[in-house]
């Protein structure tokens, strides 16, 4: 079960601001059917077209989408334009007094409907782009390339929301726009984008590159000093047989052989390589 | 509040009369099994018997019945010990719609070279049986399906598909855990190899399973270390579970006929009468032969988080196969593999009966349901917009 603060239940239980306005200046809509969660948000705006009069919502999924979708109705009413386009989706989840992690993206659901209403109500609209992509689209409105085709996001919207609430890791990208969450295929071009971000790509590119023969030597030494005197320690080993680029490929050997968690054991293969050598390796058991 | 608890497929309350049985098992007669004194003899006598009361439920010898910690660690076993009883075999069959315990574990083999073959189901959830005959081949080495599915209850004819993987010489498990004490089963007219089941489904405490392992297969221990059950599950017996187990299995043969009578019938009037007063909702397997117990609803436009919570608020407990109460994104993998459409999936709500479900429980749920999923409608625009 969710670990909901008092502020969501109260915004799920008793949503405030549900319903449509028949003759509103700004619609803005996001989410879909087949992605889980939906939000429609209404404004209505002064004699002036400065403040927000009022705001309603009709919204499809779960407690914390409702409670997100009735939070920001309440935020933003009285606010100017400019002002309600201040309001981030961690304004929306501290009102409520946080979200689980995995539930972020329903604030950034919330940000975005608004956002996408008061862009289409200034004549701003994104032009959509015509990727395709396995079911729904989740902000059609925002452009750029597809990443996620499961939940139909793009780069554009990514960058955005890993700069706004400053995203380090992929599971914290999956988090707050879903991305990544279903088959998992876009999550190395996640990383990219984080890595984007944070202005990381170039530092990596300036990075002295391995020669291959120096890549071979610096693999054949971790093996030997770090990694097979604990193997043996166990009764195991292993063997190194081939490095064919950054695929290297080994052999479990004695008590390694056919164990069972020899699967685990590459893994930790792999990962103290890439600690000690060279991030894009690759351990193969063959 | 008053709890009303139709999510008996996650798991059961134990029944008063198998917790009295485990008792004294813990600060009087807390003696080892397999010591040689009379005050452990006096145990395992107990573990005798309860041994003797599984099989009897699964129409099996008592020495075909290997005690272990959970359902899940029944079927690592089945599954593992197959692959090393026939090395020279590299493929494993299963269906799309298993449990994790199987399903992941099948996968994860992938990365030690095993082929894997996942079985698909249609759409109301019934296995691909000419899918599987094309499948099955001299490199199986095992075939493993669940009796009957956790989500939709829907029943697969492991009996014919065990039949197959025998003439294919491969071996054949059946994870029973949501069949076992809800459906007759007769191992002693049966050509499955491997069955497993768990304790806390048939109200018997956590932490205790079973594996069924037909006399004469051949078989690898998962643990190993020690003499306990045959050297076939090596570590202390669990013994106050063990008879727990024992006697909620012998509870579960004297319910069996209810099961199929009293408890079928409040399942079905539930699904009828929420059929009835609710529109845009369908029976999640309806056209499949079904267990007695569960019934899994898919209400179109509104999203399963939400009516679980409300139904919580009510002391309502079901299940959901939305993608938001399960920690992923995506809606269940066994209500995708049937096809069932995303309007329907994130809507999909379980309720599973017990013998312990009164019919004003189900009154309760009937009069409940209704104006939650209308007022979660109403909240949203899928609902409003195909509802109009």
């Amino acid at each position: 079960m969710w670990d909901y603060t008092p502020i969501v239940k109260d915004h799920f239980l008793n949503p405030r601001n549900v319903g449509d306005i028949p003759d509103a200046d700004a619609v803005g809509e996001v989410g879909s059917l087949a992605c889980g969660d939906a939000l429609k948000l209404y404004l209505k705006l002064d004699d002036n077209k400065e403040k927000i009069v009022d705001a309603k919502f009709q919204t499809f999924g779960c407690a914390s989408a409702i409670a997100s979708s009735s939070a920001l109705t309440e935020m933003v009413k009285g606010k100017t334009l400019d002002e309600a386009l201040a309001v981030s989706n961690q304004d929306i989840a501290e009102f409520l007094g946080g979200l689980p992690d995995e539930k972020m993206h329903c604030s950034v659901m919330g940000q975005e409907a608004l956002e996408v209403a008061i862009f289409k109500y200034r004549g701003l609209e994104l032009p959509e782009h015509d990727a395709e992509h396995d079911h729904g689209h989740a902000y059609p409105d925002y452009e750029g390339t597809l990443v996620c085709k499961c939940f139909g996001i793009t780069d554009t919207f990514l960058k955005k929301v890993i700069a706004d609430n400053h995203l380090t890791t992929s599971e914290q990208v999956t988090n707050f726009t879903k991305a990544g969450g279903a088959c998992g295929s876009c999550i190395p071009k996640i990383k990219e984008l984080i890595a984007e971000v944070l202005g990381q790509a170039q530092e990596a590119a300036t990075k002295p590159k391995l020669s291959n023969l120096k890549k071979m030597q610096l693999v054949q030494e971790v093996l030997e000093r770090d990694i097979r005197p604990m193997l043996r320690a166990d009764g195991g080993d292993l063997e190194l047989i081939d490095i064919d680029g950054d695929h290297v490929q080994i052999a479990f050997r004695k008590a390694c052989a056919g164990c069972a968690s020899s699967g685990n054991t590459a893994k930790f293969v792999e990962m103290k390589l890439r600690e000690l050598v060279y991030d894009g390796l690759r351990v193969q058991e063959v | 509040m008053q709890v009303i608890y139709l999510d008996n497929n996650a798991t059961t309350k134990v029944d008063e009369a198998v917790f009295e049985e485990m008792k004294p098992y813990f600060c009087e007669l807390y003696g080892n099994p397999s010591s040689m004194h009379y005050f452990g003899g006096q145990v395992q006598s107990k573990t005798v018997e309860a041994r003797k009361r599984v099989a009897d439920l699964l129409g099996a010898s008592p020495d075909e019945i290997i005690f272990t910690a959970c359902g899940t660690e029944s079927d690592n076993t089945a599954i593992r010990s197959a692959l090393e009883v026939l090395p020279d075999r590299r493929h494993i069959i299963t269906s799309r719609v298993e449990h994790p315990a199987v399903l992941t574990q099948c996968r994860n083999l992938t990365a030690k070279g095993y082929r894997i073959t996942e079985i698909g189901v249609d759409g109301a959830g019934r296995l691909d049986m000419e899918e599987y005959k094309k499948a099955i081949d001299d490199d199986t080495a095992i075939v493993s399906f669940m009796w009957a599915n956790n989500e939709t209850g829907v029943i697969f004819p492991v009996e014919e598909a065990a039949a197959i993987a025998k003439k294919n010489g491969a071996l054949f498990h059946t994870d029973a855990v949501q069949a076992v004490g809800k459906i007759p089963i007769n191992m002693a007219a049966s050509k499955i190899d491997m069955l497993s089941l768990s304790g806390h489904k048939l109200h018997a405490p956590k932490g205790i399973g079973a594996l069924y392992v037909r006399k004469g297969t051949p078989f690898r221990p998962l643990m190993v270390g020690g003499h306990q059950e045959k050297s076939r599950r090596a570590g202390t017996e669990n013994a106050a579970a063990i008879i727990a187990l024992g006697k909620a299995c012998q509870l579960a043969g004297e319910f069996m006929e209810a099961e199929n009578t009293t408890v079928k019938a409040k399942c079905e009037r539930l699904e009828k009468e929420l059929l009835a007063a609710i529109p845009h909702a369908r029976i999640n397997g309806g056209g499949a032969d079904r267990l007695p117990n569960t019934t899994s609803i898919a209400f179109e436009f509104v999203e399963g988080e939400a009516i679980l919570l409300l139904l919580s608020e009510l002391g309502i407990c079901a299940s959901s196969g939305s993608a938001c109460t399960s920690g992923s994104l995506e809606p269940s993998h066994v209500l995708r593999a049937m096809g069932v459409p995303f309007t329907c999936a994130h809507g999909s709500i379980r309720f599973s009966l017990s013998r312990y479900t009164t019919d004003a429980e189900v009154d309760a749920v009937i009069k409940e349901m209704p104006p939650i999923i209308a007022r979660l409608r109403q909240m949203s625009p899928f609902g409003r917009e195909f509802l109009k």
